[in-house]
């Protein structure tokens, strides 16, 4: 077994998971309508994403563990998520800006991970890029009309950026994983600098300001999470683990 | 003319209740180069197509 790629592959479907959880809590609490459908389409996209990635993870472990089981049945310290994608909610403006961060990530992510050489990772990366183009766009025009829009939203866009930005520096931190995995998996480093390119201009086109970049937040791809987490693992978790193997 | 044109072509079977009739020029379209990531995505959502229920015996109106 390829301890290594398994890993990998759930920090990824790890990622796809939490997110899609966090964004499910907007459904019929959005703003308007459209906006609601929309949280609702970009959480199943990456629940779509999380459900490939963990079923390969599942796989390639060879135990028998399959999607669910990894979803349900795994403690908080086992998820390799990083802590942006399980930060609250908040207001609409840090739902926004968290989708912006990790969205431009993802970009630049499955833009190289879709000439993987392992053909299962280049597939799903192929076809979740088309999603992620989308998810950022959408991101990017509610970013632009929150920060160049009234003094409220600005305010309020602004604020969410200074809160969120220090948990950006995990998703570019070196992992030791991807070192052992030439040519498979993408080094997080490389993608900082394009990453920053693309978010310095979309903010500067919604008059926001790049915060500065001092406190580091780490620990998620080793499984220590912030305190919203628990909550969420709670929700996420709970019916399965009251009714075991409970179908549909 | 493009009413009348509209009625004639597109509503012969009865599809159609209401015309509206724009200038191109006033159309905001999708780019055909965005067409991937607009529309592919719901392409494996069967689950979206309300056809997993059951209709109940006796169930009218529907």
């Amino acid at each position: 077994v390829n301890d290594e790629l398994v890993g990998y592959v759930l920090q990824l479907g790890d990622d796809a998971l939490v997110l899609s959880q966090r964004l499910a809590e907007w459904c019929t609490h959005a703003p308007e309508i459209e906006e609601d459908i929309a949280l609702a389409n970009i959480a199943l996209d990456l629940l779509g994403q999380a459900r490939n990635l963990l079923s390969y993870a599942g796989e390639l472990e060879g135990t028998g563990r399959g999607e669910d089981e990894l979803a349900y049945s795994r403690d908080e310290r086992e998820f390799r998520n990083v802590l942006l994608v399980e930060q609250p909610n908040g207001d609409f403006a840090v739902t926004i800006v968290r989708q912006l961060l990790f969205s431009a990530y993802q970009v630049e992510l499955y833009a190289r991970l879709g000439r993987s050489k392992d053909g299962m990772l280049a597939g799903i990366s192929a076809k979740a890029a088309k999603e992620v183009a989308y998810h950022l766009d959408h991101a990017r025009e509610w970013t632009l009309r929150l920060g160049d829009g009234t003094d409220e939203s600005h305010g309020k866009a602004q604020v969410a950026l200074d809160r969120l930005w220090p948990y950006t520096h995990e998703l570019f931190e070196p992992d030791r994983l991807v070192a052992l995995l030439p040519g498979t998996a993408i080094d997080p480093v490389e993608l900082r600098e394009p990453w920053l390119r693309r978010v310095s201009s979309m903010l500067s086109e919604a008059t926001l300001e790049q915060p500065a970049d001092d406190w580091r937040p780490s620990g998620g791809r080793a499984g220590r999470h912030t305190e919203a987490m628990g909550y969420l693992i709670a929700e996420l978790q709970h019916l399965h683990r009251s009714h075991p193997g409970v179908a549909w | 003319m493009a009413l009348q044109g509209a009625r004639d072509v597109y509503t012969r079977r009865n599809e159609g209740v209401s015309i509206w009739v724009a200038a191109s020029v006033d159309i905001t379209a999708s780019s055909p180069d965005e067409k991937d990531q607009l529309f592919d995505p719901a392409a494996d959502k069967v689950y979206r197509h309300p056809t997993f229920y059951e209709v109940p015996e006796g169930v009218e109106h529907l």
